[in-house]
């Protein structure tokens, strides 16, 4: 077995909205080794320390999404931040900023579940196929296509890291538009006229001053800025053609 | 307390509830469908899925190949009318998983391509990379965006079913994010609620994955069925159990011990060829290459690791590029978790606790002994998987019977009448009181996590990947004396609002249940079978006394009462279950015998 032989002082943003008038921080000393993670360390604090400290976690291996934070100050998920780099320094772990905090590291995601939904996040197809003609043809080209924008978890770092999104919560924001994106790009789909309409309403793609930090945090490779980018020049085509056709330029 | 009114209520937003709330969603009935789940629908456990699912798709395939690998791959404990009905529907459903958006990898022609998988005679499992099962959540859950006859009840966790004239009618929940307690009224409840490995202590399942629905309907008295067979995946990473997918072997990995040799030829898995060939070697099935590595330990043959003993996952003949390709994830877990490069370092590895083969017992088509309550998913026993669960057949069982679910549940609805709402409303009143009593009376001493630990690391011990009676007493005793201390139990937090500590002492109290009808079903279970391997006397298979499904029932007194109901053969007599060139013989036996059948 692995000794717990050295201490690391983690330091947690709490807010308790039924007793706390504002956030405060708790400090607590944490024993660790260092195949141990910033979730493993916050776990061991809910366990033995403070039963009442509250965040969301699952799958432990970075794929549910779930536990995002502000760990000194950057979004990370925790599952996959070991508390070995911070060691000896200590660790301040905060909610994921831009979000209503609802207790301790939990914050309100319901914004991001409505613009999820309002996307059309699903095939609509030209012409529906049955189950007996089987698969649609989609080559690997075409699949490379959609494979990384397809990849995104929804946990949130990239909202936590966009400074427009801060300013103005209307934004779509990176991992809504890389979806919207991801769904327009498939040979399968049919609707993207449909989508860029949305896009192109108040603050779809043009609330973005392409910082570019929202690809930097992501911990899946996923580059929402590409997609983003990617939109902004089809809004661009989209704008101008709006004067020439009909109904959007598709 | 709030009354919700709904036509079907879904719990588990999951694989196989997010199906079974489609399938509903299209039936024409126009029912409304409440899905309720205690984390967002793309947080459950189906998203760590990693390999793939199965369906005969090759011209060479053949529905009776699968249907034989699966039967002899669940040591002929399997429902096997329920299994045709399996191998029969995979493959449509997962060209609708297709349709909806799925990105399965493809060949350069356009069409799905397969891969290898354990246990299986052909290739035929369909992937997506190494995320297959985070693909199929995402299109599922985005796809029940379509429907607005599904209302969402996210971040709500489900306490109880409100049984009332014999039927299922509904059940509590509490909104997580306030504490606030609501009855959702319905004439047909699902439960779709996963799996139970986390009653073990190492594990790949998330934290989520503690048993609830097995819970909620054993204590409401429908049996659980073959709790005693659950899966050790064979490669986990050390300390932690995450995954390593049996892909990692279906791509052409290898499993050596620390003499460098392919140990699994020495146990009737071989001879060893370089590229990986079906059902030889590391693609036999997982019950198999876990108790291989159990015996190597034995024999002092494994490796040192600060977590324990371990083999080596060698994979660094595959080469970056195709590893980057084909398994980004499981490079990134090496990478990041351990610090490794899958390339030019061999992965530790050992076994852990991954899948529950029991579950509610249901009919094979989805409904349980109580009227009005269905089960699918890792929380069903639907039948498929009897003994051992083959790899990749799971993710197909979320859709095929995830529909099914869907069907019957909305049929059943459109006949059924609620009770007047008022009793309904004093039986979840009742409840809620009870639930709040939990945590407004809970000033013991006793630690959830010391509980928790304690169950975790008995069951691992007495109801490993081997058994005997000894140990697995030990386990049973420890387990009651657990569910004695859990009464006095300690709730620090008393608020409402994200009160989490609420919910773990909840799960502990189901975790304890599944726990303890895990461990009594095995003690009682004199044979060795499939994933239930015994070393005190039972070490072989007994057709003659336990060819038969354990039904465990609740007793609130103390441990479950055990139970047996016969197995549903249609058309394969349990045989010798054999792999590697043993297989390819006893195959060839059963197709002169079956030929010879067909001359009379
Ligand atoms: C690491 C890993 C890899 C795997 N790889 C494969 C593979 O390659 N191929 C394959 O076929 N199978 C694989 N499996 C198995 C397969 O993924 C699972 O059996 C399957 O995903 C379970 O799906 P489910 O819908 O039944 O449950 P889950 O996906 O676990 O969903 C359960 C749902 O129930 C909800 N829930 C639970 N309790 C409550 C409650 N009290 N109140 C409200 N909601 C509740 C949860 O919120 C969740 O939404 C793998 C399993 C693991 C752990
Ligand atoms: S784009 Fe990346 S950072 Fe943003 S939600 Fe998706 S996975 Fe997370
Ligand atoms: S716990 Fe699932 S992403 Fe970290």
């Amino acid at each position: 077995m692995t000794s717990n032989d050295k201490i690391i002082e983690i330091e947690v943003l709490r807010y308790r909205p039924e007793q706390d008038e504002k956030p405060f921080l708790q400090s607590f000393k944490v024993p660790f080794t260092d195949d141990q993670s910033v979730l493993q360390g916050v776990q061991y604090i809910k366990d033995y320390l403070d039963g009442s400290l509250s965040f969301r976690w699952s799958c432990r291996m970075a794929i549910c999404g779930s536990c995002g934070m502000m760990i000194n100050g950057v979004p990370k998920l925790s599952c996959k931040t070991f508390l070995r780099e911070y060691y000896p320094g200590k660790i301040t772990l905060e909610a994921l900023k831009h979000f209503p905090i609802e207790k301790d590291l939990i914050i309100d995601l319901s914004d991001f579940i409505n613009k999820l939904e309002s996307i059309k996040p699903y095939i609509i197809p030209a012409a529906p196929r049955t189950l007996e003609q089987g698969e649609y043809l989609q080559t690997p080209r075409q699949l490379d296509r959609i494979a990384q924008f397809s990849s995104c978890i929804n946990c949130m770092l990239c909202y936590a890291a966009c400074p427009q999104y801060g300013l103005k919560p209307d934004y779509l924001g990176p991992a809504a538009i890389t979806l919207l994106h991801r769904y327009n790009e498939d040979n399968r789909d049919a609707a993207k006229a449909e989508r860029m309409q949305l896009l192109n309403a108040h603050e779809g793609v043009w609330g973005c001053t392409l910082v570019g930090y929202c690809s930097d945090v992501c911990p899946k490779d996923v580059d929402p800025a590409a997609a983003i980018n990617r939109n902004k020049l089809n809004s661009t085509m989209d704008y101008f053609l709006r004067f020439v056709a009909p109904r959007g330029g598709n | 307390m709030e009354t919700i009114k709904a036509d079907i209520v879904i719990v588990g937003g999951g694989g196989a509830g997010l199906r079974a709330a489609i399938a509903a969603a299209e039936s024409d009935t126009g029912q409304s469908i409440a899905l309720v789940s205690k984390v967002y629908p793309m947080r459950s456990h189906t998203v760590a899925a990693e390999g793939g699912a199965a369906a005969v798709t090759q011209p060479q395939d053949d529905l009776e190949y699968h249907f034989n690998d699966t039967v002899a791959g669940g040591d002929w404990l399997c429902e096997q009318d329920v299994v045709e009905y399996f191998v029969a529907h995979a493959r449509e459903e997962l060209v609708q998983m297709e349709h909806w958006g799925c990105p399965w990898n493809r060949k350069e022609d356009g069409h799905v391509n397969v891969r290898a998988f354990g246990g299986m005679k052909i290739e035929r499992t369909w992937f997506a990379a190494d995320k297959t099962g985070f693909h199929m959540l995402h299109t599922l859950f985005q796809t029940s965006i379509k429907y607005p006859l599904i209302k969402r009840f996210d971040e709500y966790f489900c306490v109880d079913i409100v049984v009332e004239d014999g039927r299922a009618q509904g059940v509590v929940v509490i909104e997580i994010a306030t504490g606030r307690i609501c009855f959702i009224q319905a004439r047909a409840v699902v439960l779709a609620t996963g799996g139970a490995a986390r009653v073990f202590r190492e594990n790949t399942n998330g934290g989520i994955v503690t048993g609830d629905g097995m819970a909620l309907a054993y204590r409401q008295g429908v049996a659980l069925r073959d709790m005693e067979f659950m899966q050790y995946h064979p490669t986990c990473m050390p300390g932690t159990g995450l995954l390593f997918t049996e892909a990692c072997r279906g791509e052409g990995g290898y499993l050596i011990n620390k003499d460098g040799y392919r140990f699994l030829q020495d146990y009737g898995l071989g001879p060893p060829s370089d590229e990986p060939r079906n059902k030889f070697m590391e693609l036999g099935p997982r019950d198999r290459v876990s108790q291989a590595i159990w015996h190597e330990k034995q024999k002092g043959r494994t490796i040192d690791h600060p977590h324990g003993q371990v083999v080596h996952l060698d994979m660094r003949h595959l080469g970056e590029k195709k590893l980057r390709e084909r398994l980004p994830q499981i490079y990134e877990l090496a990478e990041e978790f351990m610090g490794l490069d899958p390339a030019h370092e061999p992965i530790p590895v050992l076994p852990g606790a991954h899948y529950t083969m029991g579950g509610i017992e249901t009919d094979g088509r989805t409904a349980t002994s109580l009227p009005g309550l269905y089960a699918v998913g890792e929380c069903a026993s639907v039948g498929i998987h009897g003994a051992n669960r083959l790899g990749s057949n799971s993710l197909v069982e979320l859709c095929v019977f995830g529909r099914v679910a869907g069907d019957e549940a909305s049929s059943y609805a459109k006949s059924a009448r609620n009770s007047s709402t008022a009793t309904l409303e004093k039986k979840a009143d009742d409840i809620c009181n009870r639930v709040r009593g939990l945590v407004n009376n809970a000033n013991g001493k006793e630690r959830i996590a010391d509980i928790r630990n304690e169950m975790a690391k008995s069951m691992e011990e007495g109801c490993g990947i081997y058994r005997n009676a000894p140990v697995m007493q030990k386990t049973c005793d420890k387990l009651e004396e657990l569910k004695q201390r859990y009464r006095s139990i300690n709730i620090e937090d008393k608020s409402s609002a994200w009160n989490t500590e609420w919910l773990l002492a909840i799960e502990l109290g189901y975790l304890l249940d599944v726990a303890q009808a895990v461990a009594c079903s095995a003690i009682n279970r004199k044979e060795s079978r499939g994933s239930h391997q015994r070393l005190d006397g039972y070490e072989q298979r007994d057709d003659q006394n336990y060819l038969k499904h354990t039904l465990a029932r609740y007793n609130s007194e103390g441990p479950p009462g055990i139970e047996y109901s016969k197995v549903k053969i249609t058309k394969s007599e349990p045989g010798i279950r054999a792999y590697g060139e043993a297989g390819e013989k006893a195959e060839a036996e059963r197709n002169k015998k079956k030929g010879a059948a067909h001359d009379k």
